[in-house]
Parts: C-alpha cells; sequence; structure tokens
C-alpha cells in the first residue's frame, strides 16, 4: 500500500514535469499549428543554463531565473528566425525544421558544455523528507517540483479564462482565422504563446535536474511522451495537457515500477526486468494509439 | 419513383438547427432549383445528400436505395454527381487528366499497380471525347491551378458529367461568372439530360432553368412549386426576397 | 539515357574503390544503396501519397529482424516448433518484405484513421511500440540486437566479398527502381498522386482515399522491409536501434533532401545525407551541428531538393 502512494507521488511529479512542457506545446500546436520537435531542446536549455549558474553562484535561486531567462530568450530567437517562416508550411517542412534545430541544439550544448552529465546542488531546505503517511517517508524536492506544476495549471487556468489575452488564447486554439478576422496583432500572439511555453519549459528543465542528472538527449527522451500528452489530450487544450499528463505520468510510473516485479512470478527475474521495462516503455503509447481510435483527435480537442 | 428522395432530414449545430425537416424530391427529367437567402442551410443539406455530413434524423435515398448512412464514395457508386461551390479540382493536374480521373474512376482496375495509366489508350480517348466542343478545348494541357476562375467552374461541370452520374447535384455553378460566362453556363446546363438539383444565387439563371423551385429559409422549405408559383407566393417575396434585400 | 549513365557509374563503383585504395568508399556505395530505397519507399508514400508518416524505420527494423531471426534458426530450432530457419537470400527477403508489409497493413489500417497532426503521431507511437518490444525480446538479444555471423547464401556467390555483395544489392535495387516506376505510373499511382492532391474532389469521384493510401502504406512497408534485410545482411546485425525514432527522421532528411515526390531523389538525397554524414564526422565531431544547419537551409530555402536544383540546371544548361 505505502508502496503504491510512494509510486502514485512519483507519478504525480513526472506528471507535473510532462505538463508543463505539454502546455507549451499544445497551444503552440493549436494556436500557430506548427509541430515544433525543439520543445525539448527548450527544456535542455533551460536545464543547462540553470544548473551552470547554480553551480557557479552556489544558489539553487539563483539558477531559477536564469533558466528562465536562457530558455525564454533561446525561444525568442527561436521563433523569430526559424518558426515564424514555418506557419505557412506544411507538417512535413516543420518537422524536419525543428528536426534540425534539435541536431543544433544538442551539439551547440556539447561545445559549451561538454558530454559530461551536470549536477544541481539541492538547497538545504529541500535536502530532506517529510512522513506524507505513517511510515512513507517523500523527498521534499518532489513534493515542492508537485506544488509548482499545481501553481503553474491554476494560473494557466486564470491566464486562459479570466484575461484578454487568455481569450485570445482560447478563440486561437479553436479558430485561428477568426483571431486574425478581429484585427489582433496575430504575430504578437504568436511570439507571446511561444515565449510563454518557452519558459515554461526552461522551468521544467530546470526543476527535473537535481533529481535526474542533466545531459545532452534530455530533452528527447521527455520529448516524445509530451507529444503523447498533447495528442491524448486533444491539441490545442490545456486541459487536455493537464489531464492526459498526470494520467499518462502516472500509468508510466507505475507500470515501470510494478510491472517487472509482475513478471518475476512466471518469468526468470532477468528476463522478467527486461520485458517488464520494454512493455512498461510501450505503455503509453499503447493508450495513445487506443485514444485515437475512439477519439481521433484526442480527449479534449479544441473546436471538435 | 424519384431519383432523389429527401425525407425529414433534420441537422443541429448544438442549439441552431440548421436543417430543419426538409423533405424534397428530384423526378427523372427535372431541374428542382433550391433556393434561400445566405445563411439559409443550403450548404449543409447539400453536404448531407453527398454524404459528407450525417444527418441527426431523417432518410435520405437514391434511386430507391437507402443512403442515409452510406460514404461519399458509395453515394456516387449508385449514381450521385457534383459539383462544388468552392472549385475542387487536382490542381496540379491538367484538364486533361482532371477528366480523365473521373473517366479511371467510372472504369474501374483502379487497384492495379502494374498497368500504366498512360496507356490505357480509352480513358484518354474518353476524356478528349468529354472535352471536345467545349470552351475548354484549346485548353486541355494547362494545370487546373492556372485556369482562370470561368474556366475552372467548366472544368468542374466536365468532371462531374464525366463521372457519367445519374443525378447532378449542383452548388452554385454561377457564383462568381460575368454576364458572359453565365449565358454559356445555362446553355450547357440546359442541355444535359439529367436530373438536377440546382442550388443557386442568380435568379436569372434558376427561372431560366428551373422546372420545379423549393425555398429554404432558416432550414426549413417554406414553399415548393413551379417557377409561376414561386415568382408570385407573396410568403416568399416577404421571407426571401425582403432577406435578400436586408442582405445586399 | 542519363538513368544508364547513373547505373554505368554505380556499376563502377567497386573497380573505382579498388583502384583509389579505398574499401571504405565501396562500403558507403552499399549504404546509399540500401537507404535509397529506405527512402524512396518513405518517399512513395510520403511525396506522392502526402502521408507524412513518422514510423517508416519500424518496417525497416522488421525487414532486418526478419533476416536475424530466420539466421538464429537456421539449422536449429524451429522457431515454435515449426518455423524453420534459413540462411538463403531467396528465402530471407521474401519472408522479410511479406512481414514488414503485413506489420505495415496493421499499423496502417489503424493510424491511417487519423490525419495531419495525429497521423504523424500515431505512426511514430507505434515504431515506439516496435521499438520498445524488440528491446524486450530478449531471446533475439534485446537492446544488443542479434548477430548474424555470416551473409545469406545467394545463389551460390561469395557474399563474404563486399565487391559481391555490392553487385548483388545493386541488381536488387535496380529491380526496386523499375518496379516503383511501374507502380508510380500506374492507375493505382494515379489514383494515389490524385488523393494527395485534392481528397475531397476524389472522394466525390467515387474514391475511397482509405483504402488506396492504406495499400500505398501496405506497399512502402515493403519496401523499406526489404532495404532492412538487406542492411541486416550488410552489417550482419540487427538491432532496435534500426527502428529508433531518430532512424525515421533520417529517412524524412534524405527525401526532402533529394526532392519531395521526386522519382530518383531519394537516391540523391540518401548519398547527401550519407556523404555528409561520413565526411563531416571525420572532419568534426560536431558534425551533427553542420547536418543541423545544413538541413535547416534546405527546408527553409530550398524548393525540390537536390532533384529540383538539378532539374533548374538541366533546364537552363
Amino acid at each position: 500500500m505505502i508502496l503504491i502512494v510512494e509510486q502514485l507521488l512519483n507519478g504525480l511529479q513526472y506528471g507535473v514535469m510532462l505538463f508543463l512542457l505539454a502546455a507549451g506545446l499544445t497551444l503552440i500546436f493549436g494556436i500557430m499549428g506548427v509541430i515544433n520537435l525543439a520543445h525539448g531542446s527548450l527544456f535542455m536549455v533551460g536545464a543547462y543554463a540553470g544548473t551552470y549558474v547554480a553551480g557557479v553562484t552556489g544558489s539553487f535561486w539563483l539558477g531559477l531565473p536564469a533558466a528562465l531567462l536562457a530558455a525564454g530568450m533561446t525561444g525568442f530567437v527561436v521563433e523569430a528566425v526559424v518558426i515564424r517562416r514555418l506557419y505557412a508550411r506544411d507538417h512535413l517542412d516543420q518537422v524536419l525544421a525543428t528536426f534540425a534545430l534539435i541536431l543544433i541544439a544538442n551539439q551547440g550544448i556539447v561545445l559549451v558544455f561538454g558530454r559530461q552529465p551536470v549536477f544541481t546542488p539541492l538547497p538545504e531546505i529541500f535536502s530532506g523528507s517529510v512522513e506524507v503517511l505513517p511510515g512513507l517517508p517523500y523527498p521534499i524536492y518532489r513534493l515542492f517540483i508537485i506544488a509548482v506544476g499545481l501553481l503553474v495549471a491554476v494560473g494557466l487556468y486564470l491566464l486562459i479564462n479570466r484575461t484578454r489575452v487568455g481569450m485570445l488564447v482560447r478563440a486561437g486554439a479553436t479558430n485561428r482565422d477568426m483571431v486574425r478576422a478581429l484585427g489582433v496583432d496575430i504575430r504578437g500572439l504568436y511570439t507571446l504563446v511561444f515565449g510563454l511555453g518557452a519558459l515554461l519549459a526552461g522551468l521544467a528543465g530546470y526543476m527535473i535536474g537535481p533529481i535526474s542528472s542533466v545531459q545532452v538527449g534530455m530533452g528527447e527522451q521527455i520529448l516524445l511522451a509530451t507529444f503523447v500528452v498533447v495528442v491524448v489530450g486533444g491539441v490545442g487544450s490545456i486541459k487536455g495537457a493537464f489531464v492526459a499528463g498526470i494520467g499518462l505520468g502516472v500509468v508510466d510510473t507505475l507500470l515501470r515500477a510494478f510491472l517487472p516485479g509482475v513478471l518475476r512470478g512466471v518469468m526468470p527475474p532477468s528476463d522478467a526486468d527486461a520485458i517488464g521495462l520494454g512493455v512498461a516503455s510501450m505503455g503509453i503509447y499503447l493508450l495513445m494509439a487506443l485514444v485515437l481510435l475512439v477519439r481521433p483527435r484526442g480527449l479534449f480537442a479544441a473546436g471538435a | 419513383m424519384s431519383v432523389l428522395r429527401v425525407t425529414h432530414l433534420v441537422k443541429r449545430f448544438g442549439g441552431l438547427v440548421a436543417t430543419d425537416d426538409v423533405s424534397l424530391t428530384v423526378e427523372a427529367g427535372e431541374i428542382h432549383a433550391l433556393i434561400g437567402p445566405n445563411g439559409a442551410g443550403k450548404s449543409t443539406l447539400i453536404n448531407q445528400l453527398c454524404g459528407e455530413l450525417a444527418p441527426d434524423g431523417g432518410r435520405v435515398e437514391l434511386g430507391g436505395r437507402d443512403v442515409t448512412r452510406a460514404s461519399v464514395p458509395a453515394r456516387v457508386a449508385l449514381g450521385l454527381g457534383r459539383t462544388f461551390q468552392v472549385t475542387s479540382l487536382l490542381e496540379e493536374a491538367t484538364c486533361r487528366e482532371n477528366i480523365a480521373m473521373a473517366v479511371q474512376a467510372r472504369a474501374g482496375l483502379n487497384f492495379r499497380i502494374w498497368d500504366r495509366i498512360a496507356g490505357r489508350q480509352g480513358i484518354w480517348d474518353q476524356a478528349d471525347a468529354t472535352l471536345a466542343g467545349t470552351g475548354l478545348v484549346a485548353r486541355v494541357d494547362v494545370r487546373a491551378q492556372d485556369l482562370s476562375h470561368g474556366e475552372r467552374k467548366q472544368l468542374e461541370l466536365l468532371v462531374a458529367l464525366a463521372r457519367k452520374p445519374r443525378v447532378l447535384l449542383l452548388d452554385e455553378p454561377m457564383a462568381g461568372l460575368g454576364h458572359v460566362e453565365s449565358a454559356q453556363m445555362i446553355a450547357q446546363l440546359r442541355d444535359i439530360p439529367l436530373p438536377m438539383l440546382l442550388v443557386e444565387h442568380d435568379m436569372a439563371a434558376v427561372f431560366a432553368l428551373a422546372t420545379r423551385i423549393s425555398v429554404l429559409v432558416y432550414g426549413r422549405i417554406i414553399a415548393s412549386g413551379s417557377v409561376e408559383d414561386i415568382r408570385e407566393n407573396p410568403e416568399v417575396r416577404a421571407a426571401y426576397l425582403g432577406a435578400e434585400d436586408a442582405l445586399c | 539515357m542519363r538513368v544508364l549513365i547513373g547505373l554505368l557509374a554505380l556499376v563502377a563503383v567497386p573497380f573505382l574503390a579498388d583502384a583509389m585504395g579505398q574499401p571504405a568508399l565501396l562500403s558507403l556505395a552499399t549504404r546509399i544503396l540500401i537507404y535509397a530505397i529506405a527512402a524512396a519507399s518513405l518517399n512513395f508514400i510520403l511525396g506522392y501519397g502526402g502521408m507524412v508518416s513518422f514510423g517508416h524505420a519500424a518496417f525497416f527494423g522488421v525487414g532486418a529482424y526478419s533476416v536475424g531471426i530466420l539466421f538464429a534458426h537456421a539449422g536449429g530450432d524451429a522457431l515454435w516448433g515449426v518455423v524453420p530457419g534459413s540462411t538463403n537470400l531467396l528465402v530471407t527477403l521474401p519472408v522479410a518484405v511479406v512481414l514488414s508489409g503485413t506489420v505495415a497493413g496493421v499499423i496502417g489500417a489503424l493510424s491511417l484513421r487519423t490525419n495531419g497532426v495525429q497521423f504523424i503521431m500515431i505512426t511514430l507511437a507505434f515504431a515506439q511500440m516496435l521499438f520498445f518490444f524488440f528491446v524486450s525480446l530478449t531471446p533475439y538479444g534485446g537492446e544488443d540486437g542479434i548477430i548474424i555471423r555470416r551473409s545469406n547464401e545467394f545463389l551460390g556467390l561469395n557474399m563474404r566479398d563486399k565487391a559481391v555483395l555490392y553487385f548483388v544489392i545493386l541488381g536488387i535495387a535496380v529491380v526496386f527502381f523499375a518496379g516503383l516506376w511501374r507502380v508510380v505510373n500506374s492507375s493505382f499511382g494515379a489514383v494515389l498522386q490524385g488523393i494527395r492532391q485534392n481528397e475531397r474532389r476524389m472522394a466525390a469521384l467515387g474514391f475511397a482515399p482509405y483504402r488506396y493510401k492504406l495499400y500505398a502504406f501496405v506497399l512502402a512497408g515493403m519496401g523499406v522491409g526489404l532495404a532492412g534485410a538487406l542492411m541486416a545482411n550488410f552489417l550482419r546485425f540487427a538491432s532496435p536501434d534500426m527502428m529508433h525514432w531518430t532512424k525515421s527522421g533520417e529517412f524524412m532528411i534524405m527525401v526532402i533532401l533529394g526532392g519531395v515526390g521526386s522519382f530518383f531523389g531519394p537516391v540523391f538525397g540518401a548519398a547527401a545525407f550519407l556523404v555528409l554524414e561520413t565526411y563531416l564526422a571525420g572532419w568534426t565531431e560536431h558534425w551533427q551541428l553542420a547536418l543541423g544547419v545544413i538541413l535547416l537551409v534546405v527546408v527553409l530555402g530550398t524548393k525540390g531538393g537536390i532533384a529540383g536544383l538539378l532539374a533548374r540546371l538541366g533546364g537552363r544548361g
């Protein structure tokens, strides 16, 4: 029981991570109509910049603005130089151009920081655990990530549902041409949305640093899972990104934690571990295929 | 037996009833015109007849067969032909190739991967025969994307005819045509010996072509009858012509 | 005529490599031929059919594993006690082609119910599922893949000789491209290209797009499965990495470098990609940075890739 609660919390923590990335990505999809494979690179840039500054200054809290600034600036430049030219292009060009950005970003990071993984120092207050249930100590830092993720979710909810910009974002996700017809500065809105997505990606990248190493290629690993979240949740839907992010995060974590153990009951342990992990990795993709077969546009598709 | 029969068709979008209990028929040998102000639900109705949109209630029959749930290609196979309001062509293909694709569709054998389409002489002969004597005969090797609007409208009609349908749905064939082009299109349509459902805004064309007229307003058919009946019908004048004036 | 000159150049490669004392050139040319088949089969659905599949490497891997698994059972226990293994190219290639076509049929039947972004992502998802399936397939090496100790036999030829293997693969590539040429110019090819241009119009003519797209998807899966089987023979190795999503990305890069929807574009694209990879990697360890920049310039700045460039040059000259 305690084991399950612990893994549920781990799943929740992974889920909010996925949400932070998927929220930006789904808006970029939904509003700008651009498939951005390089979203994971912004995640990586945030992680490296924040971790570097935190390492130099010795302060976790100084790393945070550095991560946001670096990811935001990179996003700004990428939008102005590359993404802007892709709005009118077909999906193939978008996939390939942003795939090129991944190659460039990964090698750029190698040039600046080398290939060795880097680690973020954890501040004092986060180093301990609290007992969330009797007999279940849980790392404070992971709880902090969950809290930040939920806060961002609330913040986004208020932004989207209570402000004028949010209204435009919602309208844009449902009907792009309508927003254009309203005479809104669509360029500005696009830049804003892309910048917001970049900030969230940078935030996620920096926060993940202390619990999984910061290394080249970290963006792609989480990128594919993020895509699954976006498509399952429905392109353009923040709500979908939240529900699918948490749901898939929990499912993935539980499968990885428990499937090898279950399989050990029926086969030799070495096979059980390999097969269990392999099948667990297939889990979210299988779920996505199932969802798309029933609802080809995702669970909460905007404008459907 | 009616070639096309629609009974009690209903389509809702949220709270909006776009097609409100519509019943109509197209009989052999007639041109049944459907008129109505913008937003009356004409396109919604056409899309349900073609199978692009599923109705919420009612029935569509083609040659006596219930096709309410049938797909677009299945209805085409039963003899339904259509033109699009905004012309829909194979843009990179020439006039001749556009027609040939329709002939090929009718001829079948389309899953053959080992023949040579250029060598299926029958298809190209039939395409040329379709184009012969039309205004496009000098433009056979021009790509669809390079044609003028009037030529595109004409090609759209020829493509539909090349498929050899039993009944034709025409979605505003006059839209955007100049005076001379309209006159040509009217002459051309008059020569087609097929039953048609003609959705059209151009009243001159409707009065020149139609054997029967139905008036669609807010998703409902408010009147149906001969050209004279509709011309004189006070309700039509109030509802339709009034609305039209207000829109202009 | 140009095709003939190109073919002569390809026939000359082993002799040139020998004369120049550059055996690596031969291996590069062999890989170009194999990847050209893979990229051309992707180009068939992408360029001619308009389906942006992001999971094409899955069938490449299925083809490769077919050869690997048949090899593992050759002369030993039959697979599931009934299917005997084989090391004969005349058996393994057809098996690989049929199996990858079957897998493509299943994945295509499900994926083609969606379109646009969802289609790209669901093909990617299925490919990832197959990737992890083979990672967890411990009887055949799991993550490490499966070693094929010697290339398949073919008509008693000495397949250990790199030049012989090259000529066999060249022969198969020629047959493949000749077949693809027939398919592209067939009745079916015409319908497929019509569907790419305007699916709604084709439906209004009575074509059910789904069936035609699925047929094309299966054919393309068979083509890339053939390439995978040849690659397994060339590398004497099959591993899950052959169906990694970045491999699908590489196939797409080859298609766009060569020119989307151009018949011989994938040959140029595969050649350009592999030459860049080989020589940039020899020159700097950061070759992917250069590749990224080149790719970006090609995508944003050119029309029609290398084939388009050649056509324009030919038009002027």
